[in-house]
């Protein structure tokens, strides 16, 4: 695979129990090392280009969830780190969480485990790496621009499907 | 002409912060002049499941509170259903689940060497100092099947039994990570341009630290010697060890008394590994928990309390965990007082901040 930029990411925390945190992290140490692939692990989301959102989001986060995204330039990939953050996980029945990260914003890539694994993290990020390539293929000639929060919430508000409500386009596996 | 004040919020996204938190800064030039905390950011709910999921279930959600602590938590919850129902676990069972303990502490204890390097910014000995945490981390999955959520304990005992041939195993590992950590000892307590960030830093008397209700190695570090584990639970009672403790009350002590209790643990698990008994690691329950009963134990970030409260049903009434970090919340605000804006980060790293422990 061609890597054509070192992308950055951005690590928050919806409502995670922790432990994919610091898997995330890591994912970063000598032992997995995702530096190799030109990636560091930044603290500013207008820096980044991949964003790794671990834990549900609860009510008290979303809009901190909502303004990393908005943040961040394009393109941009959104990275579901853990059951958690994919569909709501072992706390789905808790009165506080919304559910997974796309109850509130368009994920790319996801990736489940409880806690995740920095194996799976890096193949999830290698994924995204792709699909960061694709994006900014398409910017170039003018076709895409990422949905906003908001127009991300419109759109969920007219289909169930959070993969229309992106606007992803439907693939063979 | 007095300074004029201005307020700088901290968090909930920050580099330094694994976890979110808000701290509101109240600054005077350079210094901050009050701290007012906010939490709720990792608010699950999670108390309220016990509703919805039985009591034998609920002890892989407690192991959920907090992926850094999980064992403690599992422990905590199991003890006090244990107590509840009246049930003795087995001497291998109460030795095994020690020694995951002081694995769990190790790699708890290691994690906040490399966040504290990082936090003033010295990046190879926070991968220095992982380096060493991974090996913990084999140790754990080779022991229990999980990297930071183990899912091994089990009202009335142990889920599986840890071979004796892997548990002699992880003896010469436990030299290498202690030969590592002491490499990086010398770049903790004695690099000056270390010292700099860390002596003098964030001052907590001894009184401070009583009156304001601190936990753990946090308040270990102002010369109080007070540790949970001395109360003899698990098998703490059948092993030799101090309370560490330090008299500088600052930054430096509180890496020094982290730094002692990795060999202290390390010790804890060779004495768990030589007196290990032979027999079974399960005890059959019967029936369901009825009564109240409330434990305290010693996490790595400090004691825990758990308070359980059943009545003869499939599912118990109330749970409820009190965290070290939410006691040592107030002591943080007390140490940014007076501090320079530069060393906010280093200092809610100090308290070893677990905002999902505190939260759940």
């Amino acid at each position: 695979m061609r890597i054509s930029k070192s992308p950055w990411l951005l690590h928050y925390d919806g409502s995670s129990c922790n432990g994919c945190d610091i898997e995330v992290l890591a994912a970063t140490t000598p032992r997995f090392d995702v530096e190799r692939f030109g990636i560091i692990n930044t603290g500013n989301p207008r820096h980044a280009d991949i964003f790794l959102c671990t834990g549900g989001v609860n009510s008290q986060n979303q809009d901190v969830v909502r303004q990393i995204y908005d943040q961040m330039p394009d393109p941009k990939v959104v990275l579901a780190c853990g059951i958690c953050a994919c569909d709501g996980g072992i706390f789905k029945d808790c009165y506080n969480i919304l559910g997974g990260t796309d109850t509130v914003i368009p994920v790319d890539v996801y990736v489940p485990g409880c806690a995740v694994r920095p194996e799976a993290l890096i193949d999830g990020v290698v994924k995204a790496l792709k699909i960061l390539d694709e994006k900014s293929e398409k910017m170039k000639r003018g076709e895409y621009r990422s949905l906003t929060s908001a127009e991300y919430a419109e759109s969920l508000k007219k289909t169930d499907n959070k993969a229309e409500a992106a606007g992803m386009e439907e693939k063979d596996a | 002409m007095a300074a004029k004040r201005s307020v700088i919020p901290f968090g909930p996204q920050h580099p330094v912060l694994p976890e979110p938190i808000h701290i509101d800064l109240v600054t005077e030039d350079e210094k901050v002049v009050e701290a007012i905390p906010s939490i709720g950011f990792v608010h699950r709910g999670l108390e309220n499941l016990v509703t919805k999921k039985d009591f034998g279930e609920m002890v892989y959600v407690a192991e959920r509170i907090c992926g850094i602590c999980s064992f403690g938590h599992g422990y905590g919850y199991v003890d006090a259903i244990e107590h509840i129902m009246n049930i003795e676990p087995t001497g291998r069972a109460k030795y095994i689940r020690t020694l995951l303990f002081e694995l769990s502490r190790m790699h708890s204890h290691i994690l906040w060497l490399g966040l504290m390097a990082d936090a003033f910014g010295f990046e190879s000995l926070f991968m220095e100092t992982w380096k060493y945490r991974e090996k913990v981390l084999d140790m754990l999955e080779a022991a229990t099947g999980g990297r930071v959520i183990f899912s091994i304990m089990r009202i009335g005992g142990l889920r599986k039994d840890v071979p004796d041939d892997i548990l002699s195993g992880f003896l010469p590992e436990l030299d290498k990570i202690e030969e590592g950590i002491r490499a990086c000892e010398k770049a903790f307590l004695s690099d000056p341009a270390v010292l700099g960030r860390l002596k003098g830093v964030g001052y907590l008397s001894k009184e401070d630290a009583v009156k304001l209700g601190c936990e753990g190695p946090f308040l270990r570090a102002s010369g109080v010697a007070r540790d949970n584990r001395m109360k003899g639970y698990a098998a703490y009672s059948d092993m030799d060890f101090d309370i560490i403790t330090s008299d500088d009350g600052d930054s430096y002590g509180r890496c020094y008394v982290r730094i002692q209790e990795i060999y202290q643990s390390a010790n804890i698990i060779r004495q768990c590994i030589e007196k290990m008994p032979k027999e079974g690691i399960y005890v059959p329950i019967k029936g369901f928990p009825n009564g109240e009963y409330m434990t305290i134990i010693e996490q790595p970030r400090g004691g825990a309390c758990y308070y359980v409260h059943a009545s003869g049903k499939k599912f118990i009434e109330r749970m409820r965990v009190r965290t070290p970090t939410f006691a040592n919340i107030p002591a943080l605000a007390k140490t940014l007082q007076g501090c320079d804006v530069a060393d906010v980060p280093i200092l809610v790293v100090t308290i070893d901040p677990c905002i999902s422990c505190t939260e759940r």
